[in-house]
């Protein structure tokens, strides 16, 4: 097991996070049309940036693995997917509650990036019943392999879509995240890196124990356990 | 229907596809050696043992054309109206063509997951994604033939205000039926395979083809507006970018289904 | 949801809300790991095998290779929950 880097990542996460909420919270200046809710904007974007990105290295997992039939690509797709999943409904959660706190709808249509967010996760929400309904486990792995690299390359297409039918008569619920004075973008960088080292401890940790199940189920079936 | 394969090697290779009539295949060459078929002639044969099995069995498309008439219907009871027009009318039509076309898209491939079609093709010296090919042109085929029935159902039943706008409509429809033939196949394949196809096949397919439903939606709706005048004032061809929206989709999943089509085909 | 009620006026609250979700949701996955891990450390311990081997990711036995190879990762008796 990479003991070593799994440590490693999880104290530079941990590391992170301590920069980052201070700069959120002390550092980044109240922004003067959304006041004090504008923070969850440190949230829910790097959040979603770091899920969408996920999804599509789950893609291009999905792609090393049927080109080199190695299972360990496989177990890696099916991590950064999953984890994604986790993250995407903190993301539409943490969205929710934004839109609520600046515009008082629990959900709102206009926010392209939200809608968009909602079609994604209901795509990857099948991928489990997907590899649940195929008994078989190579074609279970190739199958799967499949659908990510299909899905992954939806996550693009469809934020276009999304973003072309979102009417320009309504301005955009929860603001774009260019034109950003220069403390707030420092912390969006700091936010950025904190979550995605905090995606990345999360997957080792969970190929971690994913690799431990595995051999334990080898073992024990040389052993004669079942 | 039992699979039934032979490679006969007096001068012309026949392949036999379960559930056609013998189709002579490839070159005729005096050589005993396999040779490889042409993917175009795969293909041809392909879709025409596809079309031969609808007319005879009539499976699919009188399924989906029943379904979409009937979703008129029960469109016009849910929403009170006798007319539609615009974005709702536009909404649908589009709806009721998905929904059909899931009912293709999970009858495409039970024929040959369960009367070994797939075996037969993987032992067949072809091109597999001749079987992708084949499938979409043959699903993009059942689409066109329900939309013949539908749409004129739809303006008779619902009364859009269409008129002019109808070479546009044709032209929507043309490019919604590229992605839907895509990734419907591509869907098809995928879940036929699994246990619970019926159910999967819609699920995966759905989010999928947001995009395209987005495109044609928004592309159809301004063809069906109607006018205070009452005239058919409205536009003739939809904005272009919803055209190069569903052109972009068609030409991306077009390509992944082609690269990724035979991974799915392998045992 | 339920926060809305309890929330005083000011929209702060909805910031703490949002945070609160977020760390919630990581810690709620790492208690599932936790207790996956407990379950696994408490198999090992029933077979009596230790439970490092520092050479874990490279099959040095054929059987094992075989064995791992033929397992995917979700293809596990013990279903996942999250």
């Amino acid at each position: 097991m990479p003991r070593p880097t799994l440590r490693t990542l999880s104290v530079l996460t941990v590391l992170a996070f301590c920069v980052y909420l201070p700069l959120v919270f002390f550092y980044a200046p109240i922004e003067a049309e959304e006041g004090f809710v504008q923070k969850i904007f440190y949230l829910h974007v790097p959040l979603a940036i770091v899920t969408l990105c996920g999804f599509v290295l789950g893609g291009l997992f999905a792609i090393a693995h049927l080109r080199t039939r190695d299972s360990v690509w496989d177990l890696r797709s099916y991590v950064a997917i999953h984890m994604s999943l986790i993250f995407g409904v903190g993301v539409l959660i943490t969205g929710s509650i934004w839109a609520h706190a600046s515009w008082g709808h629990w959900w709102v249509w206009s926010e392209p990036t939200l809608v968009s967010f909602l079609i994604v996760m209901l795509l990857y929400a099948t991928y489990q019943p997907l590899r649940f309904a195929i008994e078989d486990p190579e074609r279970q792995a190739r199958y799967a392999s499949v659908f990510a690299i299909v899905a992954g390359a939806f996550v693009p297409m469809n934020f276009l879509a999304v973003r072309l039918s979102s009417s320009y008569l309504h301005p955009r619920v929860l603001g774009s995240t260019s034109n950003l004075p220069a403390p707030m973008g420092y912390t969006f960088l700091v936010s950025l890196l904190a979550m995605a080292l905090l995606f990345a401890t999360l997957c080792m940790y969970e190929l971690a124990a994913k690799r431990t199940r595995i051999l334990l189920k080898s073992r024990s079936r040389i052993l004669g356990y079942q | 229907m039992s699979p039934s394969h032979q490679i006969v090697d007096e001068g012309e290779p026949h392949v036999i596809l379960p559930g056609a009539a013998h189709v002579p295949t490839g070159t005729a060459s005096a050589s005993s050696a396999l040779v490889p078929v042409k993917t175009s002639r795969t293909i041809a044969a392909i879709l025409r043992k596809e079309l031969l099995v609808e007319l005879r069995t009539l499976e699919s498309v009188p399924g989906m054309s029943l379904f979409a008439v009937s979703t008129f219907v029960v469109f016009h009871f849910a929403l009170n109206r006798t007319t539609v027009s615009g974005d709702l009318a536009a909404g649908v039509l589009w709806v009721t063509l998905l929904f059909a076309a899931m009912l293709g898209v999970n009858r495409l491939f039970v024929a040959d997951a369960e009367q070994g079609g797939f075996d037969g093709l993987l032992l067949a010296p072809v091109d597999r994604t001749a079987l992708l090919i084949a499938k979409a042109l043959t699903l993009g085929a059942y689409l066109v033939m329900l939309e013949l029935v539908a749409v004129p159902a739809f303006a008779l039943l619902l009364s859009p205000p269409l008129g002019t706008g109808l070479g546009g409509l044709v032209a929507v429809l043309a490019l919604a039926d590229i992605g839907l033939a895509a990734i419907g196949t591509l869907i098809a394949a995928l879940a036929v395979q699994t246990r619970a196809r019926d159910l999967l096949g819609p699920l995966l397919a759905l989010p999928l083809l947001v995009p395209v439903v987005i495109g044609a939606a928004r592309a159809s709706s301004p063809l069906l507006a109607a006018t205070a005048a009452g005239a058919s004032a409205h536009a003739a061809w939809p904005a272009t970018r919803w055209l190069l929206l569903l052109g972009l989709y068609d030409l991306v999943f077009g390509l992944i289904a082609y690269a990724v089509f035979d991974f799915l085909l392998e045992d | 949801m339920i926060f809305s009620s309890t929330l005083p006026n000011s929209n702060d609250g909805y910031v703490a809300a949002a945070y609160i979700v977020f760390f919630a949701i990581v810690l709620i996955y790492v208690a599932i790991m936790a207790v996956r891990l407990g379950r696994v450390e408490r198999r090992v311990r029933e077979l009596g095998a230790p439970t490092r081997d520092r050479d874990a990711d490279i099959p040095s036995h054929p059987e094992t290779a075989a064995a791992e190879n033929e397992d995917s990762p979700t293809h596990t008796q013990e279903r996942e929950t999250v």
